[in-house]
């Protein structure tokens, strides 16, 4: 076990961790962040993208020493205030789930494409979420939402 | 223990939805839940032995009327107004949290925010079988209409009572009941004034008619779905409860294996780590889930698995091994169906064609694995688990704890999918055997590997069809046999007079279940295809050859609305590109797809277009339905082109999503819904039948695009062979 410190949606946690404990692992069974979901532990399928200094990370591949010192950003710290970030708005407007096991995932992911890229073209969008899976098959809604999202954030 | 819920014997109720007769009923005590709940109103759905809609759902409920009346849905009023439903059914994204609401207000005339649904919780809930089978809205939304209709009337009657007057005056509005002539208004909470009021629901509830409908009919968002968009929406694998332990449980190395030798210690001098062993069964324990994983991968165990078949000769051991048991015959859409005598009309047929059909095993892979959290607590068990049958998994703890079903609870949060591949309870055995030995409540969360192992899959197939047709177009012969994949929609809906239908059970390799529209998709490719096959044959418009011999009006209309969209006819395919058609009926759903596919300069067939009519009678939720149906076209997909379990001597050999291809956003083609809403017909489900009409359609299309005859799914998942096979 060793003492990390990791900088989560802002706020600063003093975790006992092994180093080698994923990132996942540590966010939801010590941090009590359940948003980010297990689906694969493989890195195939997105369901516990987070950010690290802004850049999409699958959570089960990362050890959480690679978080230390780094702004880590998860789907618990899009909402500012109770108002939901345009991407999530976006993706309640369309309805962009059904299950929602996925949603969070893929939001998070939306967000790291929309800071980099504001107009992403369709295929920008398909690309980058190729590593997402909706096994409900929304992926209509959810690219829907995408553009949704960009055209409130560009607007903001 | 547990290596019998491994176990491999394929369940007929699994396969076939079949839930068993019961030994025993409970007494629902109306009285305790109005202590719950506090006084008001409460109304409850009694169903009558043998009859009404319960009885269709498992088709053999006893009919002994001595014993007590079944409840199988109820709604109480309380005074403070707010309306809570009480249902035995599950939410896993289907939607039905919303549309059952929205029927519920409906005919309360309340907005949809004021009601709240308890569903799937042994202890709260009516017994319900599971949600499956799309009877969620022909069954539980026709009761709840009922039963809320029932509080409305009754309502009403307090209000005459209250004020003297005749109830015609009256009229409910927004939660209260008015009187227009003396301009008086009484809120729902203050009518009920905390009296212990309970209404059972009359023959036939004053119910409104879709026609008026206000609330139902409409697309209302999803109830609770901003918590989606915010991660605070607790799945099963989310909960923690005080004093909890991560468990993990030791696979075999095969199915059917046997552990020959198991050696703990390195995983028990972990910190605060416990081995648990019963039989075959190996478990880990942790103070936190990565100490779990570890402990697991320190265990060190032998098996002995013995010889199983292998995917490679997986349609000749399904040919072979036919199960000598009369099943299925007269079940799952065949009635009826037998008639005339296939061989004399083939005999004088023109065309004739004998062709056969498999399908693959694929797996459900919802992205929320299986998992559950299990408390013991003074001889009762509380379990929380994602399943479909919430009540079936009370009765399989009971039985695997050899504890009265009264002493388990069952809570199923909304889960994060199942497509009909969470029927059993066996994350929540497994939790709650690890919590037994641990003395403390346990988590377990399946891997992803495991879900891809030891859940089950959909079954495999093999479909023989034969068939003869005139000249002009005209079906006269048609016979079918379906080895292990299933009897759902083996019927085939073109009017054709001398048919031969059968069902052959088999014993299969793998663990089997239910999966999203049953072999309704298995026998929907290969009727479908074979259409195909014999309207290229007769030298006729594909879908003319269908419209031609169909009789339903229904099919023809979705067929019709499908293709008109689509422009069938109207348009020719670009070079390397080609149109397909399918379609049918199945569970009250009535679905034809017209599918443009592309082949790619890898050989690889990829649709382009889909455009896909579908009709349940009158539409409860415009936009949750689409929703249904996009995602059926997609997950379809998957199945359809590119989805296969490969298995060898008892060992899944692609137990990852990086060796399991599912549908992704580039596999996206362009949909196109188109929605029949028949206000005059009873709402029907829809989360299953929208899934089976892409594979043909698809097949269809490649075969128009290359002249390749694809007999198999997946289709092409390695790309197309390099000649062609439609001999």
């Amino acid at each position: 076990m060793g003492a990390l410190v990791l900088t989560v949606n802002g706020t600063r946690r003093n975790i006992e961790a092994p180093p080698e404990e994923s990132l996942l692992s540590v966010l939801r069974n010590r941090l009590e962040l359940t948003g980010t979901k297990y689906g694969c532990g493989e890195g195939q399928c997105g369901a516990c993208t987070v950010l690290l200094d802004g850049r999409p990370v699958r959570s089960c591949r990362t050890p959480v020493s690679d978080a230390a010192g780094k702004k880590l950003t998860t789907i618990e710290g899009l909402a500012r205030g109770g108002r939901l970030h345009p991407v999530q708005a976006a993706f309640l407007d369309e309805e962009a789930f059904q299950c929602g096991y996925c949603t969070s995932g893929m939001i998070v992911s939306t967000v790291a494409l929309l800071e980099s890229n504001p107009s992403p073209r369709p295929e920008d969008i398909v690309g980058h979420l190729a590593g997402n899976i909706c096994r409900c098959g929304t992926y209509p809604r959810i690219l829907a939402a995408v553009g949704r999202a960009a055209q409130a954030m560009r607007k903001a | 223990m547990m290596s019998r819920s491994g176990g491999y014997e394929p369940d007929p109720e699994l396969t076939e939805h079949e839930v068993g007769e019961r030994l025993h009923w409970f007494d629902v005590d109306r009285r305790g839940f109005l202590k719950v709940l506090g006084g008001g109103l409460i109304v409850c759905l009694a169903v009558p032995r043998a009859a009404g809609q319960a009885a269709q759902e498992s088709g053999r409920f006893r009919s002994s009327p001595e014993l007590p009346k079944e409840i199988s849905a109820w709604l109480h009023i309380g005074q403070d107004g707010r309306i809570t439903v009480f249902t035995g059914k599950v939410e896993m994204g289907q939607n039905i949290r919303t549309s059952l609401a929205q029927q519920v207000a409906e005919e309360l005339r309340v907005p949809v925010e004021t009601i709240t649904i308890v569903m799937g919780d042994t202890e709260e809930t009516p017994w319900d079988a599971g949600t499956f089978g799309s009877r969620t809205t022909p069954t539980m939304g026709r009761q709840l209409r009922a039963v809320a209709a029932t509080a409305r009337e009754r309502l009403i009657d307090l209000a005459a009572e209250r004020w003297k007057v005749d109830r015609a005056a009256l009229k409910v509005e927004g939660g209260k009941v008015a009187n227009s002539g003396s301009g008086r208004a009484l809120a729902y909470g203050e009518l009920t004034r905390g009296q212990e009021l309970v209404a059972v629901v009359a023959e036939a509830a004053p119910v409104t008619p879709p026609r008026e409908w206000k609330v139902a009919g409409t697309a209302v968002p999803k109830v609770g779905g901003r918590d989606f968009v915010t991660g605070k929406h607790a799945y099963t694998s989310d909960l923690v409860r005080p004093g909890m332990l991560f468990g993990k449980v030791l696979r075999p190395a095969g199915f059917r294996a046997t552990l020959t030798s198991l050696d703990g210690k390195r995983a028990e001098k972990l910190a605060g780590v416990g081995v648990v062993r019963d039989g075959d069964f190996v478990g880990v324990v942790a103070p936190d889930a990565w100490t779990a994983e570890r402990a697991l991968s320190a265990l060190e165990a032998k098996w002995n698995v013995p010889p199983q078949p292998s995917d490679k000769e997986l349609f000749e051991y399904l040919k072979k091994n036919e199960e000598p048991r009369e099943r299925g015959n007269g079940r799952g859409g065949q009635a009826g169906q037998n008639s005339g005598s296939v061989e004399e009309a083939m005999a004088s047929a023109d065309v004739k064609l004998a062709r056969t059909y498999t399908v693959e095993y694929i797996a459900h892979a919802p992205l929320e694995p299986r998992a559950a959290v299990a408390e013991w607590s003074g001889g009762k068990l509380t379990v929380w688990t994602g399943t479909q049958r919430p009540f079936a998994v009370r009765d399989e703890l009971a039985e695997a704890f050899r504890i009265s079903p009264d002493k388990v609870r069952v809570q199923v949060p909304d889960t994060g999918a199942a497509y009909g591949g969470k029927h059993t309870g066996d994350a929540a055995v497994e939790a709650a055997r690890l919590a037994k030995a641990a003395g403390k409540p346990v988590k377990l969360v399946w891997t992803r590997e495991e879900e891809f192992t030891w859940a089950y899959f959909r079954p495999a197939g093999v479909i023989e069809v034969k068939s003869g047709a005139r000249r002009d177009g005209t079906l006269t012969a048609w016979e079918f046999h379906n080895y292990n994949s299933g009897p759902a929609a083996i019927g085939t809906p073109y009017a054709v007079a001398n048919r031969k239908i059968q069902f052959h059970p088999v014993r299969s390799p793998l663990r089997q279940g239910s999966y999203r529209a049953l072999a309704a998709t298995a026998n929907h490719f290969a009727r479908e295809t074979h259409m195909d096959e014999l309207a290229h044959a007769t030298g006729i418009d594909p879908l003319e050859f269908r419209l031609k011999n169909l009789a339903d009006e229904r099919l023809k209309a979705v067929f019709e609305a499908a293709a008109e969209r689509f422009g069938w006819g109207k348009r020719k395919p670009a070079a390397g590109r080609g149109f397909g058609v399918a379609g049918g009926f199945e569970k009250g759903g009535y679905v034809a797809a017209c599918a443009e596919v592309e082949i790619d300069s890898s050989r690889r067939p990829r649709l382009v277009r889909v455009v896909e009519a579908f009709e349940c009678g009158a539409v409860v939720n415009p936009g949750g339905l689409r929703n249904q149906i996009e995602g059926a076209i997609v997950q379809g997909m998957g199945g359809a082109l590119f989805e296969a379990v490969r298995f060898e001597n008892g060992r899944i050999m692609n137990p990852y999503f990086s060796q399991y291809r599912v549908p992704r956003t580039a596999d996206l083609p362009q949909i196109e819904v188109v929605l029949l809403d028949r206000k005059d017909l009873p709402s029907m489900g829809a989360g299953e039948t929208p899934i089976v009409g892409i594979a043909p359609a698809a097949g269809n299309a490649i075969f128009a695009a290359t002249g390749i005859r694809l007999r198999g799914l997946p289709l092409a998942p390695d790309g197309l062979p390099d000649r062609r096979t439609n001999a």
